[in-house]
């Protein structure tokens, strides 16, 4: 599936300076020879179950299913992991692996906040030295996670460059990299960047996926015929759908953030608006202007809001695998509000563009159609932002 | 041919050569036309010309910021390229591009290379373009006569003689890890970096990232084939906009001399 470049098709590779060359070449050697290691299998699977509450359920929802009259509704719970969030899965795998190689440190961008929550809790069990970098505008949209952050040890930096969100986070990390790399791992969020890290990361989420196809033949005795998770970066997505993708017969739906629109410039739809370009380290899709200036992207969700997605993502659109629908803020709010008041689950407003196009989808489906979707995130720190847009002014 | 150009650059006075790099349309093109002339008038041997670049990874803030002026003054590879065509013919030392790699993807590789060909650009740096990326550039850049010109870090090891066997124009060498920026002091060693090249290639080797003094850049050089400086230069243009080009000149021919004086 990918090439020895870390291709997917004509996506991937590692765009990125001189200076990070043999760090990467470093960490893809570490990582072949340390993945079917069966002690390091077992060190990870012992913290994935033991501290971050693996496995993660898959739990039917009844009576939404039953209110929209159509597909039987399975939520995949990553929102019940530690953390809250299926971000702990990457971030237990790759300090592992950076611990293997002697590194003491770990810096990473965050922007929703969960993944530099994710990587400041791993930092904190795992006894390493942590920096965040966060956009200044998310900072201000997820105080919460800064907390959280913060009170984990973590040093957390704003990063005021450009549009302050998380493509600037994500430079910021790539600048700081190069500056310090002897001690030092980049523990990137997503199936984005440079090889090898849209490999590391699918692997380490691809236990979502895996568990589903378990778990579904447990309960209905054979696999799903949709599975639908939000995208970013993608990385809860590109976990979801890897253990299906050998699988025509269960189709695979990706949800990006539209913001206000994909008609609009307030969106943040790669698949849907982008155009091919290289940032980033990756060949991939990206919303960009017609001289491959990278667009500032727009969403509700912080989590979502990045312009651009993992090459993985860019080669199953290419090649029709999966399909990538755009959802607006509106639809997702509406998603969140919904799931909260049927099931007294709230998602996370990035979780909730995958459930809002189920909620469109699953009514036009016969009732013994199967419809995964993966919860990635608890809603709890997005309750204020909500709130806000609704036109009520809340205390977090 | 722009190999020769760029050696023959490198080649001339004492055979140390002085390259300043300006972000092209910081903060208009009309300035960043005075500055190719004032720094080709104090003594630059080589004319390094950023094209913009909205989210540039490898850049410290000062350069950054002229990345971003730039782009709020309206420059775009176009207008860049128009503004270059069109001095070219008075300018009379080698003009090497460099930028980030979509900026050259997007445009169409074939395009960017043809049309800078036509504007009588000498070398191409791509800073987040390494070895291994470097096919899907390279050649329509030699189709053009254009240098594909490499880096070569501090952590390049044993990367060293693969990217030196290929090189051309001339290697740039990363003097300290991080981006760019002026420092303090330069640790890395530099002597071993250089010999580490020259056992692999015969094309010149020019020292960059950190450098703004005329002690520093007279140091480096002395190490090398040459000096690159841009932050230095760049945040002269921050201060001074439209008028940069009295200061910027006057501190290049104080670095243009230590340069020319070893």
């Amino acid at each position: 599936m990918t090439n020895p470049n870390g291709r997917f098709g004509a996506h991937g590779g590692q765009y990125i300076p001189e200076t990070l060359m043999n760090a990467v070449i470093e960490l893809e050697e570490a990582y072949n020879h340390l993945k079917d290691d069966p002690e390091f299998k077992a060190e990870l699977h012992a913290y994935l179950n033991d501290y971050a509450n693996r496995p993660s359920r898959l739990y039917f929802a009844q009576r939404l299913t039953e209110e929209l009259g159509g597909a039987k509704i399975y939520l995949k719970r990553e929102d019940l992991n530690h953390t809250g969030a299926h971000k702990i899965n990457n971030a237990l795998g790759q300090a592992l692996l950076a611990k293997r190689m002697d590194k003491t440190r770990l810096i990473a961008e965050t922007g929703a906040g969960q993944h530099g929550v994710a990587t400041a809790t791993v930092a904190a069990l795992l006894g390493m030295e942590c920096h965040v970098y966060m956009g200044v505008e998310d900072m201000e949209r997820q105080a919460l996670n800064v907390y959280r952050m913060r009170l984990m040890g973590a040093e957390v930096h704003g990063v005021d460059s450009g549009t302050g969100t998380l493509k600037d986070a994500v430079s910021e990390c790539m600048r700081e990299w190069t500056k310090r790399i002897d001690d030092t791992h980049y523990l990137l969020g997503s199936c984005m960047g440079p090889h090898p890290f849209p490999t590391i990361v699918r692997d380490f989420q691809a236990f979502i996926g895996q568990e589903i196809a378990d778990q579904c033949l447990e309960l209905e005795g054979r696999l799903p015929d949709y599975v639908v998770a939000c995208v970013g970066g993608g990385s809860n997505a590109i976990g979801s759908f890897h253990r299906f993708i050998d699988h025509p017969e269960v189709k695979l739906i990706g949800c990006e953030a539209a913001g206000r629109g994909i008609d609009t410039f307030q969106t943040a739809a790669t698949l849907n608006t982008g155009s091919l370009g290289i940032f980033h380290g990756m060949k991939s899709y990206f919303c960009q202007d017609k001289y491959g200036q990278i667009a500032p992207v727009y969403s509700i969700s912080a989590g979502l809001d990045y312009p651009g997605i993992g090459p993985e993502h860019a080669w199953l659109h290419d090649i029709g695998r999966a399909e990538y629908v755009a959802v607006t803020d509106e639809a997702a709010v509406d998603a969140f509000e919904r799931l909260s008041r049927t099931e007294g689950i709230i998602p996370a407003i990035e979780s909730a563009h995958a459930l809002a196009h189920v909620l469109e989808l699953a009514p036009k489906l016969p009732r013994e159609t199967i419809v995964v979707v993966t919860l990635s995130g608890r809603g709890d720190k997005d309750c204020a932002a909500m709130a806000r847009y609704r036109g009520e002014q809340i205390n977090e | 041919m722009s190999n020769e150009s760029i050696r023959a650059a490198f080649e001339s006075g004492n055979g140390k050569a002085f390259v300043p790099f300006i972000t092209c349309g910081d903060p208009d093109l009309e300035t960043t036309r005075k500055l190719i002339f004032a720094l080709q008038d104090v003594g630059a041997d080589v004319i390094e010309l950023g094209i913009p670049f909205s989210d540039p990874t490898a850049e410290g803030p000062v350069i950054q910021g002229a990345n971003l002026r730039a782009l709020e003054g309206g420059a775009t590879t176009d207008s860049i390229l128009d503004m270059v065509t069109a001095i070219r013919a008075d300018v009379r030392v080698p003009l090497v591009f460099m930028t980030y790699g979509n900026i050259v993807f997007h445009y169409g590789i074939e395009r960017f290379c043809a049309r800078a060909q036509e504007a009588g650009i000498d070398g191409l740096i791509l800073p987040d373009t390494p070895f291994e990326e470097k096919d899907e550039f390279a050649p329509a850049c030699a189709a053009h006569d254009i240098a594909y010109i490499s880096l070569i870090a501090p952590t390049s090891a044993d990367r060293i003689a693969m990217i030196a066997r290929e090189a051309e124009g001339f290697v740039y060498c990363v003097s300290s890890l991080g981006v760019t920026g002026t420092r303090d002091a330069i640790t890395t060693d530099i002597d071993s970096l250089v010999a580490n090249v020259r056992t692999a290639t015969d094309v010149p080797v020019a020292v960059g990232f950190g450098i703004s003094t005329p002690e520093q850049a007279s140091n480096m050089a002395a190490k090398s084939d040459g000096a690159i400086v841009g932050s230095a230069l760049v945040k002269l243009v921050a201060e001074h906009g439209a008028n940069a080009a009295a200061p910027v000149a006057e501190r290049a021919r104080g670095l243009a001399a230590a340069v020319h004086a070893l």
